[in-house]
């Protein structure tokens, strides 16, 4: 799972029928202190509500993509799968 | 998924038979703020309406022909959608 910040939005009215109605949120990934890391970036698809300026968890891998959409044909791989109220990284960075 | 640019059409006589029908475009890779990021690639279309010089969605590996119908053909990258809309926070801290 990537640690990330919804950037912005993406809106599409051609597309895959799949993706029809479904909200696509820009993910920048972010460092645990919670910087953006300023070059990896997803287009997930939202599904926890998740809002402009929010770290969120994404989930970036097909299988667990369909697990969580319990559709084996669905044709997506990364999903916003959980909105962060915390992260907490010892000061070394170490465990 | 991530964004992308189409900037060509191909087409090819000689292919798979799982690729018949289907309309290639050569899809140049883009960052979350619409810089080139990447070299182009080619690409099916799953959103059956883009042309060259359309911002668009792709998706790569498995989660590409999960796109086609039937879906288990030998493709590896497909546009999802075409965007109508690009919104981002803040394109500096995109970056």
């Amino acid at each position: 799972m990537i640690l990330g910040r919804v950037l912005g939005t993406v809106v599409s009215t051609v597309q895959h029928p799949y993706y029809g109605g479904r909200t696509q949120l820009l993910v920048g990934a972010v460092l645990p202190d919670g910087t953006l890391d300023g070059t990896r970036y997803i287009l997930a698809l939202d599904m926890v509500g998740a809002g402009v300026g929010e770290t969120v968890l994404v989930e970036d891998e097909g299988n667990s993509a369909r697990q969580i959409l319990a559709d084996p044909k669905a044709p997506v791989r990364s999903l916003i799968v959980a909105i962060v109220d915390e992260v907490q990284v010892n000061a070394s960075g170490e465990a | 998924m991530r964004l992308g640019r189409v900037i060509g059409t191909l087409v090819a006589t000689v292919k798979p038979d799982a690729m018949k029908g289907l309309k290639l475009l050569i899809v140049r890779p883009l960052t979350a703020d619409l810089r080139d990021d990447g070299d182009p690639f080619v690409a099916t279309d799953a959103s059956a309406q883009a042309s060259s010089g359309d911002l668009v969605t792709w998706e790569a590996a498995r989660e590409a022909a999960l796109l086609h119908d039937p879906w288990f053909i030998p493709v590896d990258h497909a546009v999802v959608g075409i965007v109508d809309q690009h919104a981002l926070e803040s394109p500096e801290r995109a970056r």
